[in-house]
């Protein structure tokens, strides 16, 4: 059941000392007085976050006739919305149909074991966050990934390692 | 001599596989060496196992490359568009001569897909010249009444194409009847089935014929205001409609007054979705619209008394629209012609899993699952031998082989216990477990339940812990009966499509695959070899040559052993992935 997902995300880690909300005016602008803004209003949030921080909502409910309740139910209600920052690289498994049949357990066993974090989790240097999707649409090179923007397709354990691997030394020499 | 045309395919499927790559690299060949060609970018051919695909046309017609990386690239444009000598070996597509893949294309008839792969998706030039937007021009020349667009539809028997299958011109009569100020046209554009990429492939192929389509559609009810529901996860198939909107604005196809027919007035608006599978639901979709929590509600009333904002509305599927201008253009009898008697036209299939041939097909009606599956297909990989094909995603059931023969159409697949659903067509071979498929769908219905109703909340739960303990070879005698009993309540006592179709993929495996559960439960065996936990590899010492590949090539070194030296496998650490076994080159790995 879709609620389920509260108790993944009560933990809300605040470091909303960090948090500049005035990057959100202009969007709270944009859609002040419209109606069925809620979602847009969150998705356009997270866009600047990455996350949705709890002084993000507070403000939202302050500037707009939208409720904490009623917010925190839709945030928590779709699985697109996160309540906990992400680290850089967000690595999305797909565990799509066509991607469960050619071994996409194995796929995401094979990086929560490299990365040493659970479904969901974020690596302690925060580079890393592991998440699993239901599915990306490239059927047809399953089993797939999704790092950024750049999908991965016919990936093996080892394969998928040696990606994670590969972008993790590119971020250290960018350092 | 006209100019010879290079055209890269650029759907997402091309892009993961490298479609990007290749076109830079002969973009940059191009200007490096000032070569006189086109280049030009369409979305996808339907040929996803072919990706990526790269096509010449020159005074000679059509030739489509397949499998091109950069090295290819360059090949084919010295050879091929400078030197005009075609590398006949790497053409996958061309009507000139057979090639080993042309059996793709046999039998297939395009009119939901026929511009995709063949126009560039960002140009509406482009799809006018293909025909586009002659319907909605007919339709102003010739001053055709609302009611006469209606009947053409429901005498072309179009029934919706996102799973549910009422006829869209019976939809439409009855939005068309209910009287207000204000109307929506809705187009469901949340392709939430695991499997199926149908619609993205029509949005980022060809969003226009969408677009023209719900126009038709807001002209036929009398619409005032249009919404797209588009997934999130489809970010360029949103790109692409933005770009194709506000190119349908400039040249009067939205707007006031479309196209001269005084007071028609419609504006199209996307929302983007928030992912929750649940919202393909009618009701869920407009609550989400609304910015609500995407739960369904009762009906009647039914959206087309009171839907969006309490108005009447009227919701279709992507494909659905992409068919009506085609038939509003070329007749009902351009559509009907093609289909069975009560499934009426072509429709979209996504062909993935163990199938050779991983892509996009569009048949008439009626085909055969034999012919999609083995013909166009390709047939198993690996040479595997068939198991059984899923169709109609988490709400939809496994068809097993002695059931092949059967035409595809709403009621020879509805008899099975699957349903023709969107059109995802997963392909299961011998190494495939029907109860652990069953397992994953549960999952995925069970993560995706709203919580409103009891039995769809609950009952979903307790028949995946019943699958689960399954599959990890904890299964009582007697499960399988309780799983029969739940899933005929789950289905009754829901009150949406997700909770009465939640029990199918559990009913079917029942149904054709009874012996894999009473393995699993019994002998506390999978007979496919694919659950974990009842799965161990292990090196064959008289085999083994100490190679040390698998020792390499295993994620998690769970397997040791000097160079030259048997090797051995750590049964704590293995996650059971199988890289170990795939790799082998001496069969000194064994699987049971």
């Amino acid at each position: 059941m879709r609620i389920q997902r509260i108790s993944n995300n009560v933990d809300t880690v605040e470091i909303d000392g960090e948090v500049d909300l005035s990057l959100i005016m202009p969007l709270i602008n944009k859609y002040r007085g419209k109606k069925g803004s809620l979602i847009p209003l969150l998705q356009g949030v997270q866009t600047v976050y990455g996350y949705i921080p709890k002084s993000a909502f507070e403000l939202l409910a302050k500037e707009t006739e939208l409720t904490l309740s009623d917010m925190y139910g839709v945030a928590t209600f779709y699985a697109q919305f996160r309540l906990k920052p992400v680290g850089k690289i967000v690595v999305k498994v797909c565990h799509g149909t066509a991607c469960h049949v050619q071994g996409a357990d194995a796929i995401s066993t094979a990086i929560k074991d490299a990365l040493g974090v659970e479904d969901g989790g974020t690596t302690p240097d925060r580079l890393f966050t592991l998440e699993t999707v239901a599915c990306l649409g490239c059927c047809s090179l399953a089993p797939v990934m999704m790092i950024g923007e750049e999908t991965f397709g016919k990936l093996t354990g080892s394969s998928a390692v040696k990606i994670i691997k590969e972008i993790r030394i590119r971020e250290s020499q960018n350092k | 001599m006209t100019q010879t045309k290079v055209i890269v395919g650029l759907g997402s499927c091309g892009i993961a596989a490298g479609a990007n790559k290749v076109y830079n690299k002969i973009k940059a060949l191009q200007e490096a060496e000032k070569l006189n060609f086109e280049l030009a970018k369409t979305s996808c051919i339907g040929m996803c196992f072919r990706e990526p695909l790269v096509e010449v046309i020159d005074d000679n017609g059509s030739m489509i490359y397949g499998d091109v990386d950069e090295d290819k690239a360059i090949e084919i444009i010295q050879q091929h568009v400078i030197g005009l000598n075609p590398i006949k070996d790497y053409v996958v597509k061309t009507d000139l001569f057979t090639t080993p893949d042309s059996v793709y294309f046999d039998g297939q008839i395009k009119i939901a897909l026929r511009n995709c792969g063949y126009i560039d998706p960002e140009n509406i030039q482009e799809y006018e010249d293909r025909g586009g937007y002659s319907a909605l021009k007919l339709i102003a020349k010739d001053k055709i009444a609302p009611d006469v667009v209606i009947q053409t539809i429901i005498d072309s028997g179009l029934r919706g194409r996102g799973g549910g299958g009422f006829p869209t011109g019976m939809k439409w009569r009855f939005a068309r009847a209910s009287q207000s100020a204000e109307k929506y046209i809705i187009c469901n554009a949340d392709e939430g089935d695991p499997g199926a990429f149908m619609d993205r492939s029509l949005l980022e192929g060809d969003p226009h014929a969408v677009i023209e389509g719900m126009i038709i559609g807001a002209y036929a009810i009398g619409a005032t205001d249009g919404v797209i529901y588009c997934r999130a996860e489809y970010p360029l198939a949103i790109k692409r409609l933005n770009i194709a909107l506000a190119q349908a604005h400039e040249r009067g196809y939205l707007g006031n007054n479309i196209q001269g027919i005084e007071g028609f007035n419609l504006d199209i608006h996307i929302k983007e979705g928030a992912g929750a599978f649940v919202c393909g639901e009618e009701t869920a979709l407009m609550a989400s619209i609304e910015g609500k929590r995407g739960m369904p509600s009762k009906r009647p009333p039914f959206p087309a008394e009171s839907g969006l904002w309490r108005k009447p509305s009227n919701i279709n599927n992507v494909e659905t629209f992409a068919n009506v201008s085609y038939i509003v253009s070329h007749g009902a009898g351009s559509f009907n012609k093609y289909g069975t008697e009560k499934s009426k036209g072509t429709k979209v299939f996504a062909l993935t899993g163990k199938i050779k041939h991983g892509g996009l097909v569009e048949v008439p009606m009626g085909m055969s699952l034999r012919d999609i599956i083995f013909k166009l297909g390709g047939g198993i990989q690996n040479n595997k031998k068939f198991k059984a094909v899923q169709l109609g995603g988490p709400s939809g059931g496994c068809i097993p082989e002695h059931l092949i023969d059967i035409l595809v159409d709403y009621d020879q697949v509805n008899a099975t216990g699957a349903i023709m659903g969107s059109g995802g067509m997963v392909v299961m071979d011998e190494t495939t477990c029907m109860v652990d498929v069953a397992r994953f769908f549960l999952d995925f219905t069970q993560k995706e339940s709203c919580g409103k109703c009891t039995f769809c909340r609950i009952g979903t739960k307790r028949m995946l812990e019943i699958l689960s303990r399954i599959t990890v070879g904890e299964g009582q005698e007697g499960d399988i009966e309780k799983l029969e009993e739940l899933a005929l309540q789950v289905r009754d006592s829901s009150l949406c499509g997700l909770g009465q179709t939640a029990p199918n993929p559990v009913l079917t495996t029942i149904k054709y695959f009874r012996h894999e559960y009473e393995a699993h439960i019994r002998d506390k065996k999978c007979p496919a070899h694919s659950c974990k936990k009842l799965l161990t590899y292990e090196i064959v010492a008289d085999k083994c040559t100490g190679c040390t590949v698998c020792a390499v090539k295993c994620p998690v070194k769970a397997i040791d052993g000097e160079r030259k030296k048997v090797h051995h496998i750590n049964q704590d650490i293995c996650i059971k992935c199988g890289d170990c076994y795939s790799n082998c080159r001496f069969d000194a790995i064994t699987k049971s």
